[in-house]
């Protein structure tokens, strides 16, 4: 299965509904921080340019706010597609992006035990 | 007001960094007349619904508990944002998404599978749709007259609304109802459905905290005293950036039902 095929599997995804409005890119909140942006992101996809998405920074920038998914007129929901890139990517050995020896350091004395589960769902198999 | 009783799930933060949110919620509820009766066993929902539609094992901690709120034939409760959005979620892909359904059932190998039957209700929707804010209201004996107050909704009660239903996602008015049914003003301010950051905070803390600042002097601005949220990890987050005093919804209903003191 090539890679594209992958992400499309995992995020239950048809890019190709995308009509390129960009509301997904007005609406996201991690804009500025995306090298590659969520309507870019589904345009990637579709180029079959899986790579380049792998190598970006915005698959560890998207928060799952889920704006772009509400917001979609066609229900690509891009957000899907980042968070399957990112899948593939953590399911990877070496490829976290967040491990336990880190933690230590990142504690305060009011981190939410939320936080914590999140990130590793997020960030590392 | 007969008795009545939901299943209730606290999940992981509320039994540790945020046990108020926890205690000030069982203690209004007793003061409104129902019980939240907490789960046997539960597990953690895992934070974050896992959107992998190939992703079965992340769910079952969450299906577990959705059973054994069918077994017992009650609703299920969660006060969390992201529990309740994580058992919202679950639940729709158990009733509606036949692999995840026929595999989640496969491996829990229940004597009756589980189809998303359980319904799966926020505290605040208890409040609006079982009890009614005008039913609140005749019981609030500690109006929280003359404060100002910012509902923050943040994205996990709200979206993707097709699957919450909670509330309208771009003009919810829920919090406010709510402000208003214990005495207090709400203020309305455009950052209150933005999102906090989540758990991005956990490495890249200035992302996070540009995005709180934007919320909270946006709520500043409108003159509000303070924000309220459902939410843990909004509130870390919210109170890095040291604005406006971040308050649990739960903490305020339990000064206005003046049972607040019984908390401790």
């Amino acid at each position: 299965m090539s890679a594209v095929e992958r992400i499309k599997e995992i995020s239950g995804v048809n890019p190709l509904k995308c009509m390129k409005c960009g509301k997904c890119s007005a609406s996201c909140p991690s804009f500025d921080a995306m090298d590659i942006k969520p309507h870019q992101f589904v345009s990637y996809v579709i180029n079959d340019d899986v790579e380049a998405l792998a190598n970006s920074k915005s698959a560890w920038k998207c928060l799952s706010c889920f704006a772009c998914i509400e917001r979609c007129p066609r229900d690509v929901q891009p957000g899907k597609l980042i968070d399957a890139a990112r899948q593939m990517l953590i399911r990877q050995r070496g490829q976290e992006g967040l491990s336990p020896d880190e933690i230590p350091a990142l504690l305060d004395d009011e981190t939410p035990q939320q936080l914590l589960m999140s990130a590793f769902r997020k960030y590392r198999r | 007001m007969s008795e009545m009783k939901f299943s209730y799930y606290p999940g992981c933060t509320l039994r540790n960094k945020a046990k108020d949110l926890d205690e000030y919620a069982r203690r209004s509820a007793l003061a409104l007349g129902f019980e939240l009766v907490e789960l046997e066993d539960w597990q953690c929902c895992g934070g974050v619904y896992p959107l992998g539609a190939d992703e079965i094992a992340s769910k079952l901690p969450t299906v577990r508990a959705l059973n054994n709120a069918k077994e017992k034939s009650q609703d299920l409760v969660a006060v969390c944002s992201a529990c309740y959005h994580v058992l919202k979620r679950v639940n729709d892909d158990m009733a509606n998404v036949a692999d995840i359904q026929t595999r989640a059932n496969n491996y829990m190998g229940l004597e009756e599978p589980y189809t998303g039957e359980t319904q799966v209700l926020h505290f605040l929707e208890v409040l609006r749709d079982r009890i009614g804010f005008e039913e609140l209201k005749k019981k609030v004996v500690n109006p929280l007259t003359g404060r100002k107050i910012g509902a923050y909704y943040g994205c996990l009660l709200l979206r993707p609304s097709a699957v919450l239903a909670f509330d309208d996602p771009e003009n919810p008015t829920i919090l406010e109802d709510f402000i208003r049914a214990i005495g207090a003003e709400p203020v309305v301010y455009p950052y209150r459905n933005e999102c906090c950051g989540g758990y991005i905070s956990i490495k890249d803390k200035e992302a996070s905290e540009k995005m709180c600042d934007r919320i909270t002097e946006s709520a500043a601005g409108f003159e509000a005293d303070c924000l309220v949220t459902a939410c843990p990890l909004c509130k870390y987050n919210l109170n890095k950036s040291g604005k406006l005093p971040i308050i649990y919804f739960t903490e305020l209903l339990a000064e206005a039902l003046g049972v607040k003191e019984d908390v401790q």
